[in-house]
């Protein structure tokens, strides 16, 4: 009988841990800077376009350290990844609303 | 004569995506958040370019400060979070007892904040179908100082409606999260994750944080900007 082999948690086991204080520091940080600029006397559009910019980066520190997608394996990056082009299909498709 | 095809197992590469089946599981469970969440801040971003004076300028009506801690408090749920899937990674399961036991109290922490937000709002005034005649609230948009647009019933649910979606799901998925969470940590003291099997706490982890992910999103279209 062939041995078939279920994945397990064993094979998790050498997982790359940064210093995620490092990353939480980061992020109150962010978070700080976030706040500063939401109520910055400038051009509605460039402190709307600041804020995005600053979620995205917020975002992507979580999902790359704190879900250790940059340490996993490449498909299962691919597979985290999948649903992303449709949400910024969605995304384009409600603001492009306007253009027509 | 004609010969059925015989069936053969499947080549070793073939099997799985090669993690184990609760993590793959949660993934794609994951990926239909993610389009659940786009769903509603796409209807979010439409409703709030068509209706541009029925939403208060940031700060004035809803609680930035306070919210601001909420998110504070979320993200330190999310370290301690991984911090107890490192504790358990490497052995130090004492450790990880105590990270998942702080995760859950945080969590449960940030229920009581948006819970204490809520009734803040619906007192003053602010309900999902707008804002309240006579209300406090409704005394301060008259007088221009939310910089809502002029009063038109055919927008006013918008705004309240928007908000206690977004947020309501928000708040509902930490919540399921927090019971979760209580779950696994009396599971931890019952000594039932060894370094070898901790599966429960990578999952539970990679849900808390997608939360989390989803709190940064929010935080910013709706309460910044």
């Amino acid at each position: 009988m062939t041995d078939v082999q279920q994945p397990g948690a064993a094979e998790e086991h050498h997982l790359e841990h940064p210093n995620y204080w490092v990353v939480w520091a980061a992020l109150a940080a962010l978070t700080m800077v976030e706040l500063g600029v939401a109520f910055l006397p400038w051009s509605r559009r460039v402190v709307v376009l600041l804020l995005i910019g600053l979620a995205v980066w917020k975002a992507l520190l979580v999902a790359l350290y704190f879900m250790h997608l940059r340490f996993e394996k490449n498909r299962m990056r691919i597979f985290a990844l999948a649903p992303l082009p449709l949400t910024v299909i969605i995304v384009i498709a409600v603001l492009t609303e306007f253009v027509w | 004569m004609t010969h059925a095809p015989v069936m053969r197992p499947p080549a070793q590469r073939e099997l799985g995506a090669g993690v184990y089946n609760e993590k793959l599981g949660i993934w794609v469970f994951l990926g239909s958040e993610v389009m659940f969440f786009t769903a509603l801040i796409g209807a979010y971003i439409i409703l709030r370019f068509a209706t541009p004076g029925a939403f208060a300028e940031p700060g004035k009506l809803l609680n930035v400060p306070v919210t601001a801690v909420n998110t504070f408090l979320l993200i330190c749920s999310s370290v301690t979070m991984v911090k107890a899937f490192a504790a358990a990674n490497m052995g130090n399961l004492k450790q990880m007892k105590l990270f998942l036991l702080a995760t859950t109290v945080i969590g449960a922490a940030f229920v009581g904040v948006q819970v204490y937000e809520y009734t803040h709002l619906i007192h003053a005034g602010f309900l999902p179908s707008g804002i309240r005649e006579g209300s406090e609230l409704a005394e301060l948009a008259l007088a221009g100082e939310l910089g809502l647009g002029r009063p038109d019933p055919a927008i006013a649910g918008i705004y309240g409606s928007t908000f206690y979606t977004m947020t309501g799901f928000h708040g509902f998925h930490v919540t399921c999260g927090v019971v979760c969470l209580a779950y696994a940590t009396t599971k931890a003291f019952r000594g039932k994750y060894t370094q070898t099997d901790h599966r429960g706490i990578e999952v539970i982890g990679l849900y808390w944080h997608f939360v989390d992910l989803v709190w940064i999103i929010l935080f910013t279209i709706v309460y910044l900007i």
